[in-house]
């Protein structure tokens, strides 16, 4: 593939994967308005379009619209860069996300991945190290809220933050030690190898046991532990301290209005967006999925894609279910529940994990 | 190779300029940010020299962790901007001196015996991956990383004892 090629085929990659994700945030929105309002036996949005489904256009449009506030004594410029670098910082993650496998279009065949290439050789390359990008950019988007809260200069802000940025890195630890049993596992850190990795069913003693070979199964606890804590990262319910819309002042963005409100919405949405892609990547085999030999070829092609977005929208909609269902914890048992449950459970997995990846050679 | 070069300028460039700015800025929040643009701009060069691994710590533990706990302590100390001073005159009489006698030798060195000092051949594609840093830390160097884990232990254990003393 020469370089121009390869340039357009990135642009084209990007413009479609960020215009498929800013539209899945919008329609999230409008999901879980429609889902907890069942859940809460009423309708949720009905009136903009059938089933309210123009709904996130007409918020948008709200929020485009709505008079930009800038409060006095503020710090400007620092107030305006908090709510970018969080949404920059949480689609940036999207780029090393794998969809699927490859496809090929008009004789050009291109990774389903934005940062994806395919070799000379027909190989596909991936960026070795797409789960510690993963972390690294997460840890980055942490001085979003923490800027936001204290550029705002307001007392109620800055406790926000304070109590946001606190949560975030204490559960940092624990989501990242949670993925140390899959690399274990796995031997890599590219995600596309993780997802190759668990191909085929587990075979135990010499039999087939027509189980798909995904990490969930020996690393169920693992999995719990990242749950949780990508709950806690994305402030969502249950940990939803950040905000507490219903006992609380908000949280870090009490002052900011219109886009500049949307853009921190729009970052957790992605956010949650990102934790769904992992969650699937890592213990549910990616895009791997039952083969239906019924298809047509073009639907042979994109059938891993449907797997992967099924996924996705199963832990979319755990998200809200959850929302729906349990009540926010205390700050001080957020904080116990951190640092003497999740995060020795995780160090006991990592060393179980090991000796066993160990004594099996 | 050209963009390599264009790269790390920009990436020095910008380097530079976040650690100018980091000394001149009166405000503490302001001067942490400097310092979490250097450290990004130094993981952007480690990972134009193939270190792909160091590069992705670089941004998450110096970048991400120590950084963000930096801005979190001068958030909640609420710390002002700082007054500046009239400049030493220790700063003056040896500071100075010793900066141009430093960067004066550094130069002469680099012009009179570049070609001698040798550079850095990186000859399997592997170099900087995971797993070879891996071997290094876990086989080649495992007495130095664990004494280092130790010292650090100590240094935990030692702050919370610190903590703990007015009760």
């Amino acid at each position: 593939m020469d370089t121009k090629t390869f340039i357009i085929a990135a642009v084209i990659k990007i413009a479609l994967v960020v215009f498929i994700m800013l539209t899945g945030v919008a329609y999230t929105t409008w999901l879980e308005r429609k889902v907890i309002g069942r859940i809460q036996n009423r309708w949720g949005p009905t009136r903009v379009g059938p089933f309210g489904l123009l709904q996130p256009l007409a918020d948008g449009i709200k929020f485009i619209l709505k008079e930009d506030l800038l409060p006095d004594y503020v710090h400007k410029g620092l107030f305006i860069l908090a709510p970018m670098l969080a949404l920059v910082m949480s689609l940036i993650s999207i780029a090393v996300i794998p969809f699927g496998e490859t496809i090929t279009i008009a004789g050009h065949t291109t990774a389903l991945q934005i940062s994806g290439m395919i070799s000379s050789k027909g190989a596909i390359s991936d960026i070795n190290i797409g789960l510690l990008i993963i972390l690294g950019v997460t840890s980055i988007g942490v001085y979003g809220v923490a800027l936001a809260g204290w550029s705002s200069n307001s007392k109620y802000s800055l406790l926000g933050s304070l109590r946001a940025s606190a949560q975030m890195i204490s559960y940092e630890l624990s989501l990242g030690l949670s993925l140390v049993g899959i690399l274990l596992l796995s031997g890599s850190l590219s995600l596309r190898e993780i997802v190759f990795s668990q191909s085929g069913h587990w075979i135990v003693g010499g039999h087939d046991t027509h189980i798909p070979h995904w990490f969930i199964f020996p690393q169920i606890v693992g999995f719990f532990i990242y749950l949780l804590a990508a709950y806690a990262e994305t402030n969502r319910i249950p940990f939803d301290m950040p905000e507490a819309e219903t006992e609380l002042v908000a949280g870090y963005h009490t002052e900011y209005s219109s886009m500049k409100f949307a853009m921190f919405f729009m970052a957790e949405y992605v956010n949650m967006f990102t934790v769904a892609c992992l969650a699937s990547l890592l213990f549910f085999g990616g895009w791997h999925g039952p083969h239906l030999a019924f298809l047509p070829p073009l639907g042979q092609a994109l059938l891993p894609v449907l797997w992967f977005a099924l996924k996705v929208f199963f832990f979319i909609f755990l998200y809200i279910w959850i929302r729906g269902t349990l009540p926010r914890f205390r700050y001080d048992q957020l904080m116990a529940f951190g640092w003497k449950f999740l995060l020795p459970l995780a160090i006991a997995n990592i060393i179980i994990t090991s000796f066993i990846v160990a004594w099996r050679g | 190779m050209i963009i390599h070069q264009v790269l790390f300028i920009v990436f020095g460039f910008i380097c530079v300029a976040g650690a100018v700015n980091l000394l001149v800025q009166r405000h503490p929040i302001n001067s942490a940010l400097s310092l979490v643009v250097v450290m990004a701009s130094l993981a952007l060069i480690y990972l134009l020299l193939g270190a792909e691994f160091v590069a992705a710590i670089q941004v998450i533990v110096y970048a991400g962790a120590i950084m963000v706990l930096f801005v979190f302590v001068i958030m909640l100390l609420n710390a002002g901007a700082e007054e500046r001073t009239r400049g030493s005159s220790v700063a003056l009489f040896v500071g100075v001196p010793g900066m141009i006698v430093l960067a004066g030798t550094v130069g002469w060195l680099l012009v009179h015996s570049g070609g001698q000092l040798g550079g850095v051949t990186i000859s399997s594609s592997s170099f900087g991956e995971t797993h070879q840093i891996a071997r290094l830390l876990f086989k080649d160097f495992l007495l130095p990383f664990e004494i280092t884990s130790v010292l650090i232990l100590i240094a935990i254990m030692g702050a919370v004892v610190l903590g703990k003393r007015e009760n």
